[in-house]
C-alpha cells in the first residue's frame, strides 16, 4: 500500500518556464509520503506550479517527476495512476460547475472515475453526510457560500477514493471558521484512510503551523524543508512567517522591517462617510442587509469577512456604483449623487480585480489618469514623478503592467488610485494574493497615506493580521455587519486571545441558528465495500456521457442560452425565408416615349402589362432620365428616340433604347433578361405582325424550369436557408463551450481525470446536436407551415443528411475552439469562418462548381456545400438515396478528420 | 472642453489596447484584405461558369453551331450526354442546364417547320438559372437566324431593342461584391469590436473604475466610438484604395472622400449598436448569440445580397430601418452612379438618427451594467 511508499513524489531538476517567467528553477525534492505536506510562499513563487505537475495537468518541461513509483512524463503511466490522485486546483470551487446542483457536480465526478451507481450513491451520500452538506445537496454551486463550494470541492475530490489528496490553496478567502472547519474535516479523512498523503499549498502561515512537513518556496526555488518545529529553530524564530522571512535571500529581506503604525491624531471627529440601513437585494437574494456605520476623517477603516459576504456590494453602494434598495449613505455629509461630478474629484477607488489597463504601461496607465482628473500637465509631471518615487516604480515605468509580479501591480494600481490626492480611498481586497512582504509595503503606504496626509481609508480584507492593523473594523458575515469596533475592543469583548477567535466566535453566535451543526462522522460503510477497483478502459461510454448530462443540464438552466439558441435558428429562418429571395419583381421604370405615336405605344403596353415592372412618372429628357438613374429613384428607363413609328411603317430598322442601373449586377442582368423576353413577345405577338412586318421566329424554345415549375425562389431558398441556420448556430454554440471551459478552468478535469479526449469532445458535442436536431424539427414545420415548401423527397435521408451534417458543423465549431483561447476569438473566429463560406461559397446563390478556383476550395472544404444539395434535393427536387449519396459520403466523410483533427489539437495537459 | 479632453484620453487608451491584440487586428487585416480579394473573385452573382450539357440528337451543322457558342466565361464548355442520362444528372446538380436538340433540327429550320428546341434548367440554382436561361436563349435565337441568314439571306427583324447597362457597362460583379463584402465587414468588425469592448471592460473591472472618476457615461460610449471607428475607417480607406483600386484594379465612380463621410457615419450607427449589445449581454457567449440575430439579417436583408424589391413589402418596409440598408443604398450611389451629396443626403441622416436612437439607449443601460458585474 502506499503508506510504506516512502516518498509520495519524487522530483528530480524541474524547471518550468512561462515565455520569459521562470516558475521553477532546477527543483529537486522529495516530499514524503502518508502525512500531510505544505507549500508556502507568496503566491507566483511557484507552489502551484509545483502542485499540476504532481497532478499530471501540466506537461513536465525539463527534469523527472515520479508520484507513486510513475513516471509522470510517460502518458501511459499517467492515464494509470490518475485514479489514484486527486487535484483540487486554485480559486474556490474552480473545476466545479457553477450551474450543477452539489449532487450533480459529484456525480459527474463519480461518473468520469467509472463507478457503478450503487457504489457512487452510497459515497455520495456518505461524503455529504461527513461534510454537512446533506441538506444542501440539490443546491446549486454558484448559490454555496466560499467554505461550502470548497467542501464541495473536497467531495468531489474524494468520491474516487484517492492515495494522494493535493489542494492548492484551499483556504484563500474563505472566512475563519469555515477553515478552521475544512481542517477539522481534512483530519477526520485522514483519521478514517489511513496513509493518505496530502499535499497542501497555502499562503496562511499560521495553517501550516498545524502541517506534518514544510517546504519554503520563493522565486521558484526551494528555501527549506522540514517540520514547522525545524523550520523555526533553524532559523531561530519564534513564529512560521518570520522564519519564511529568515529564509528569503538577503536581497529580498533588505528593508524589510516590522510594520509601525503610529497612533491616530484625531483632528476632528466629522464623519467622511456614513451608511444608514444600507440594503442591496438582487432579485430575491439579499447581498446586504442593513448595514450601518461611519468613518471618519483619517481613518483606516476596515470591513472584515469572507468572499461573497456583502463587502464588496457594500463598497460599490458606497461608491453610487450600485444604487442601493433601501437606506442612504452619505459621503461628506451628502447623500451620494452618482450624477454629482464634482465629489467624484475626492474619492480613488481600487476595485477587486486590479483596475489597471493591462495593455498600457505603468507610465500610460498613470497618465492616462491624470488627464481624466484634469490635473494640468506640469502638476501632473510632477505628482506622477513623486508617485513613482515614493512607490518604487521607477524601473518598471515603461513595462506593461500585464508583465509585473502582482505585487507591483498592486502598488501602481493603488498610485493610479490617488494620482488626484483624493480624500477618500475604498480598497476592494487590495492584498488578495500578493506576498506577506510586498503586503507590508502596500500597509506602509496606506499608513503614511492615512497618519500624514488624513486620507480616510476604508478597506475590506479577509486577511486577519490585515485586520488588525485598521483602526476600527467590522466584521461581515452573509450581509449583515456581526460586530463594529477596534480590533482589540472586540477581543476583549469576546474575551479570546486573538481577532481570529473572536471572529469566529461571532459567526458562531451568527450561524447558530442558520445551520444545522455539523454531523459526527458516520461509520464508513463505503469503503468497505469499495475493494475491486474500478476498471478505467481506453474508451467508456460512462466517462462520454458523465460530460453529455453535465453540458445538457447547463444549456438548460441558462434559460437565454437555450432560448436563443432553440428560437434564434426560428426567427431568422422566418426572416429570411420572406427576405432572401432572388426573385426579381417590383422593379420600378420609367419611360421617355419621344415618338408619342400609335406604334411606340404599342411597344411600351408589352412591358407596362409586365407582373415584374412598375411604372413610374414618364421622363421629361435626356438629363432627367440620367439624373433619376443616379438618384435610384427607376431602375431601367426605356427611350423611344423620334420616328420609331414612321420608321416601323417604312420597314427601315427600328431601335429602342434600355439603360439599365448596373449597382447591382445581379438585378441589372435579371432586368435584361426580362426586357429581352418581353421584346420577343412583342416580336411574336400577332396583332403586331401587320404593323411590323416581322416574321416569326424560325425555331422555339421551350425552357422547362425543373424541380421548380414556377420558378419561385422560396422552394430553392428555404431548404438553403435550412443549411445555412443549421450550419452557423450548432458551430458557434460549440465553439463556445469548449472555450468556457479553459477560461473557467474547469478544463483542468480534463487533465487531472481518466476521460480521454475523444470522450470529452464528443461528449460535449451531443448536446449540441441535440439541440440542432429540435431546431431542424422546428425548421421543418416551418418550412412545410409556414412557406408551404412540401418535402418531396425521402424524409429519412433528410433526416439523416441533417443528422451527419449538424455533427460535421458542431465538429468544425470544436476545431476553432481548440485553437482559440478566449470566448471573444472563438466567436470572432467562428463568425468569420463560417459566415462568409456559407452565404457565398456553399452554393447557397451559386453552384459551387461554377465559383472562381480559391472560391471554390474554400467551399468544398466547408460540410454546407455538400449539405446544400441534399436539403434542396429531398425538399423541391423529391430525390432519395439513389441520387444523394455522393453527397451523404462527402458529408460523413468531415466526421471522422474533423474529429481526428480536434483530438490532435486538444492537449491532454496544461503546458 | 473637459468632455472633449475626457472622450479623446479614452479613446487613445483603447487604441492602444487595441494595437495590443494581435489576433483581433489579423482578423481585421484579414477581413478588408484577403476576405474582400475572395468575395470579388467569387462570381457568385453572375451568370459565370455555368454547367452545360447537350443532347444533340440532330448532329447537324446547326446543331454544333449552337453547342459552340455557348463560352466561357459564361458557360463552362457543353458536354455531350445522351437522353437517358439526363435526369439522374440533373438529380445530382451536375448539370444546370441541359439543351436538347430534337432529331432533323437543322431540317425543320430551314423548312421553316418552327421546330422546339428544349432548354432544361435546375430551378433550384437560382440565380443561374434565372440569368442563363435568358442567355441560352438569347444565344440560341442568334444562332439560328444567323444560320438562316447567312444560307438564305434572311433578314433581321426590324424592330430591335438596345439594353444598356449604366454605370457598370460589362456588369462585374467583382465591383458590387467587392464594395458589399466590405459593407458587411464593417457590420461585422464595429458590432463584435465595441460590444466586448464593454463586455472586456466589465470583466476586468475597469468599467466599474471608470464610473466611479469623473466620467459621463455619455464621454465613455463616445470614446469608444471614435476609437473603433478610427480603427474600421482607416481598414476600409486602406481597403478601397489598396485591395480595391490598386490591387484588384476595380474603376470607382464617385467620390471616395463621400464615401468615407458615409462610412464615418455609419461606423456611429453600428458602434453605436455594439455598445447597445455590451451592455445587454451579460457574457461573451449571449454577446455571441446576440451578434447573430442583429448581424445576420442586417446582412442578409441589406439588399447587399438579393435585391431589396423581391422582399415583401412589409419586411422591405422594416429593413427601411435598418442603416445598413441606406448604406448599400448610398455606397451603390456613391461609388458606381458617382452621385452628390444632394442625393444621398437622406440616406445620411437617416442612419445619423437611427444611430443617434441606439447610442441613446446605451448610455441609458450603462449604470445598470455597474449592478450586474458583481
Amino acid at each position: 500500500m502506499t503508506a510504506r511508499e516512502s516518498s509520495v513524489a519524487h522530483i528530480e531538476n524541474v524547471t518550468q518556464r512561462y515565455g520569459k517567467m521562470v516558475a521553477l528553477d532546477d527543483v529537486t525534492i522529495d516530499l514524503p509520503a502518508g502525512c500531510m505536506v505544505g507549500l508556502i510562499g507568496p503566491d507566483g513563487v511557484g507552489k502551484s506550479s509545483l502542485l499540476s505537475i504532481i497532478a499530471g495537468a501540466r506537461q513536465i518541461q525539463s527534469g523527472r517527476v515520479i508520484v507513486l513509483d510513475n513516471d509522470m512524463a510517460d502518458p501511459r503511466h499517467r492515464a494509470e495512476i490518475c485514479p489514484r490522485i486527486a487535484y483540487m486546483p486554485q480559486g474556490l470551487g474552480k473545476n466545479l460547475y457553477a450551474d450543477l446542483s452539489v449532487r450533480e457536480n459529484i456525480e459527474f465526478f463519480g461518473r468520469l472515475f467509472g463507478q457503478s451507481r450503487a457504489k457512487r450513491d452510497a459515497m455520495i451520500s456518505e461524503l455529504l453526510w461527513s461534510t454537512g452538506l446533506a441538506p444542501f445537496s440539490d443546491r446549486m454551486a454558484k448559490k454555496l457560500s466560499g467554505g461550502m463550494r470548497q467542501k464541495l470541492g473536497l467531495c468531489c475530490c474524494l468520491i474516487h477514493d484517492p492515495d494522494v489528496l493535493i489542494l492548492d490553496e484551499p483556504t484563500t478567502g474563505v472566512d475563519p471558521l469555515s477553515r478552521r472547519r475544512f481542517w477539522e474535516l481534512i483530519d477526520q479523512i485522514r483519521a478514517r484512510r489511513n496513509g493518505m498523503s496530502v499535499l497542501v499549498a497555502t499562503a496562511y502561515m499560521d495553517e501550516a503551523e498545524e502541517f506534518n512537513w514544510l517546504v519554503a518556496m520563493n522565486a521558484g526555488k526551494v528555501l527549506g524543508t522540514g517540520t514547522p518545529t525545524d523550520l523555526k529553530t533553524q532559523t531561530s524564530a519564534s513564529s512560521l512567517e518570520d522564519a519564511f522571512i529568515a529564509l528569503l535571500p538577503e536581497q529580498a529581506r533588505r528593508g524589510h522591517k516590522a510594520l509601525q503604525i503610529p497612533p491616530r491624531r484625531i483632528i476632528s471627529a466629522d464623519p467622511v462617510i456614513v451608511a444608514r440601513d444600507l440594503t442591496c437585494r438582487f432579485g430575491e437574494f439579499t447581498a446586504v442587509d442593513k448595514v450601518n456605520f461611519t468613518i471618519e476623517r483619517g481613518e483606516i477603516f476596515g470591513f472584515v469577512g469572507s468572499n461573497g459576504c456583502g463587502k464588496s456590494t457594500t463598497m460599490k453602494m458606497l461608491t453610487g456604483l450600485l444604487p442601493p434598495s433601501e437606506g442612504e449613505a452619505l459621503l461628506f455629509s451628502k447623500p451620494l449623487d452618482s450624477s454629482d461630478m464634482s465629489s467624484r474629484y475626492r474619492v480613488g477607488y481600487m476595485s477587486q480585480s486590479f483596475s489597471l489597463y493591462t495593455e498600457l504601461t505603468v507610465q500610460q496607465n498613470l497618465e492616462l489618469h491624470a488627464h481624466l482628473f484634469h490635473i494640468p500637465a506640469q502638476r501632473a509631471k510632477a505628482r506622477i514623478a513623486e508617485l513613482v518615487d515614493s512607490f518604487g516604480l521607477k524601473e518598471y515605468f515603461d513595462q506593461r503592467t500585464l508583465d509585473l509580479p502582482l505585487g507591483i501591480r498592486q502598488r501602481v494600481s493603488l498610485a493610479v488610485a490617488i494620482v488626484h490626492e483624493p480624500e477618500i480611498l475604498i480598497l476592494d481586497e487590495p492584498t488578495s494574493g500578493v506576498d506577506p512582504l510586498a503586503r507590508d509595503r502596500f500597509w506602509e503606504i496606506l499608513i503614511n497615506l492615512s497618519r500624514n496626509q488624513e486620507v480616510t481609508i476604508f478597506i475590506s480584507t479577509h486577511f486577519m493580521n490585515e485586520a488588525e492593523r485598521c483602526d476600527r473594523i467590522s466584521l461581515m458575515d452573509s450581509g449583515h455587519v456581526l460586530a463594529t469596533d477596534t480590533p482589540a475592543g472586540l477581543v476583549k469583548a469576546r474575551g479570546v486571545a486573538t481577532l481570529e477567535d473572536a471572529f469566529i466566535s461571532y459567526l458562531e453566535d451568527a450561524t447558530r441558528q442558520r445551520a444545522t451543526a455539523p454531523a459526527p462522522a458516520s461509520p464508513n460503510k463505503a469503503d468497505e465495500t469499495a475493494s475491486p477497483t474500478p476498471q478505467h478502459p481506453l474508451f467508456s461510454l460512462q466517462r462520454l456521457l458523465a460530460y453529455t448530462i453535465r453540458e445538457a443540464l447547463e444549456l438548460l438552466r441558462d434559460p437565454i442560452r437555450l432560448g436563443f439558441s432553440l428560437f434564434g435558428t426560428t426567427l431568422l429562418m422566418l426572416v429570411f425565408g420572406f427576405g432572401v429571395s432572388t426573385d426579381v419583381n417590383n422593379l420600378s421604370f420609367a419611360v421617355l416615349d419621344q415618338d408619342q405615336t400609335p406604334e411606340s405605344r404599342a411597344y411600351l403596353e408589352e412591358l407596362r402589362g409586365s407582373a415584374y415592372f412598375i411604372e413610374k412618372p414618364v421622363i421629361a429628357n435626356e438629363a432627367e432620365l440620367l439624373s433619376r438613374l443616379k438618384s435610384g429613384d427607376i431602375k431601367a428607363a426605356i427611350e423611344i428616340p423620334p420616328n420609331f413609328g414612321l420608321d416601323i411603317k417604312r420597314g427601315r430598322p427600328a431601335w429602342v433604347s434600355a439603360l439599365v442601373d448596373g449597382a447591382m449586377p445581379f438585378r441589372a442582368e435579371t432586368i435584361r433578361g426580362y426586357l429581352q423576353g418581353m421584346h420577343q413577345l412583342y416580336l411574336a405577338d400577332p396583332t403586331i405582325y401587320t404593323t411590323a412586318l416581322a416574321a416569326p421566329p424560325p425555331s422555339n424554345i421551350e425552357v422547362r424550369f425543373k424541380y421548380n415549375q414556377d420558378f419561385d425562389s422560396i422552394y430553392a431558398m428555404v431548404p438553403s436557408n435550412i443549411a445555412l441556420l443549421l450550419g452557423l448556430f450548432p458551430a458557434i454554440l460549440m465553439a463556445l463551450a469548449i472555450v468556457r471551459e479553459k477560461e473557467l478552468g474547469s478544463i483542468t478535469n480534463l487533465y487531472v481525470t481518466p476521460v480521454t479526449r475523444i470522450e470529452f469532445l464528443l461528449g460535449k458535442q451531443l448536446p449540441y446536436v441535440a439541440v440542432a436536431m429540435a431546431n431542424f424539427s422546428l425548421m421543418l414545420l416551418m418550412a412545410l407551415f409556414v412557406f408551404h415548401v412540401p418535402l418531396k423527397g425521402s424524409f429519412p435521408i433528410l433526416l439523416v443528411g441533417v443528422l451527419i451534417y449538424v455533427t460535421a458543423m458542431t465538429a468544425y465549431g470544436m476545431l476553432i475552439s481548440i485553437f482559440t483561447s478566449t470566448q471573444i476569438a472563438a466567436l470572432f473566429g467562428t463568425a468569420i469562418l463560417t459566415v462568409l463560406p456559407a452565404t457565398q461559397f456553399a452554393g447557397m446563390m451559386t453552384p459551387v462548381s461554377s465559383l472562381a478556383p480559391g472560391a471554390q476550395i474554400m467551399g468544398r472544404a466547408f460540410p454546407m456545400t455538400y449539405f446544400v444539395p441534399i436539403s434542396v434535393g429531398a425538399f423541391t427536387k423529391g430525390l432519395g438515396f439513389a441520387d444523394l449519396w455522393t453527397d451523404l459520403v462527402a458529408l460523413a466523410v468531415f466526421v471522422p478528420v474533423l474529429a481526428l483533427l480536434s483530438v490532435l489539437m486538444l492537449r491532454k495537459q496544461e503546458r | 472642453m473637459r468632455k472633449a479632453e475626457n472622450i479623446f484620453w479614452l479613446g487613445i487608451k483603447e487604441l492602444r489596447s487595441f494595437l495590443h491584440d494581435f489576433v483581433l487586428l489579423g482578423f481585421v487585416v484579414y477581413a478588408f484584405s484577403l476576405a474582400v480579394v475572395m468575395q470579388a473573385r467569387s462570381n457568385s452573382q453572375e451568370l459565370h461558369n455555368a454547367s452545360i450539357a447537350f443532347v444533340d440528337e440532330d448532329n447537324s451543322e446547326l446543331s454544333r453551331r449552337i453547342a459552340h457558342a455557348f463560352l466561357p466565361p459564361y458557360f463552362q464548355l457543353p458536354q455531350q450526354i445522351v437522353e437517358k442520362d439526363v435526369v439522374s444528372l440533373m438529380n445530382k446538380g451536375k448539370y444546370t442546364f441541359v439543351i436538347d436538340i430534337p432529331p432533323d433540327f437543322e431540317q425543320y429550320v430551314l423548312a421553316r417547320r418552327h421546330p422546339a428546341i428544349q432548354i432544361d434548367v435546375d430551378a433550384t440554382a437560382m440565380v443561374q438559372a434565372g440569368l442563363g436561361s435568358g442567355y441560352a436563349q438569347q444565344i440560341i435565337t442568334t444562332e439560328v437566324a444567323d444560320f438562316l441568314s447567312h444560307s438564305e439571306g434572311v433578314k433581321l427583324s426590324s424592330v430591335n431593342l438596345d439594353v444598356r447597362i449604366a454605370f457598370n457597362p460589362n456588369v462585374t460583379t467583382a465591383w458590387f461584391t467587392t464594395v458589399m463584402g466590405i459593407i458587411n465587414n464593417v457590420t461585422m468588425l464595429a458590432i463584435i469590436l465595441a460590444g466586448a469592448a464593454i463586455i472586456r471592460e466589465r470583466e476586468h473591472g475597469t468599467m466599474d473604475h471608470l464610473l466611479v472618476m469623473p466620467l459621463a457615461p455619455f464621454e465613455i460610449a463616445m470614446s469608444k466610438v471614435w476609437a473603433n471607428g478610427l480603427v474600421i475607417t482607416v481598414a476600409v480607406g486602406l481597403s478601397l484604395y489598396l485591395v480595391i483600386r490598386w490591387m484588384l484594379a476595380i474603376p470607382i465612380a464617385g467620390s471616395i472622400p463621400l464615401f468615407m463621410v458615409g462610412v464615418v457615419i455609419y461606423l456611429f450607427f453600428a458602434t453605436a449598436i455594439g455598445i447597445f449589445l455590451g451592455t445587454l449581454a451579460r457574457s461573451m457567449p449571449q454577446l455571441g448569440l446576440l451578434f447573430m440575430l442583429v448581424y445576420l439579417p442586417m446582412n442578409m436583408l441589406s439588399g447587399s445580397n438579393t435585391p431589396l424589391e423581391s422582399m415583401p413589402s412589409w419586411l422591405a418596409t422594416v429593413m427601411e430601418a435598418s442603416p445598413s440598408t441606406h448604406f448599400v443604398l448610398f455606397a451603390q450611389s456613391i461609388l458606381y452612379r458617382g452621385a452628390g451629396l444632394d442625393v444621398v443626403w437622406p440616406q445620411f441622416l437617416a442612419v445619423a438618427g437611427v444611430g443617434g436612437l441606439f447610442f441613446g439607449f446605451a448610455i441609458l443601460r450603462f449604470r445598470s451594467v455597474a449592478a450586474q458585474s458583481t
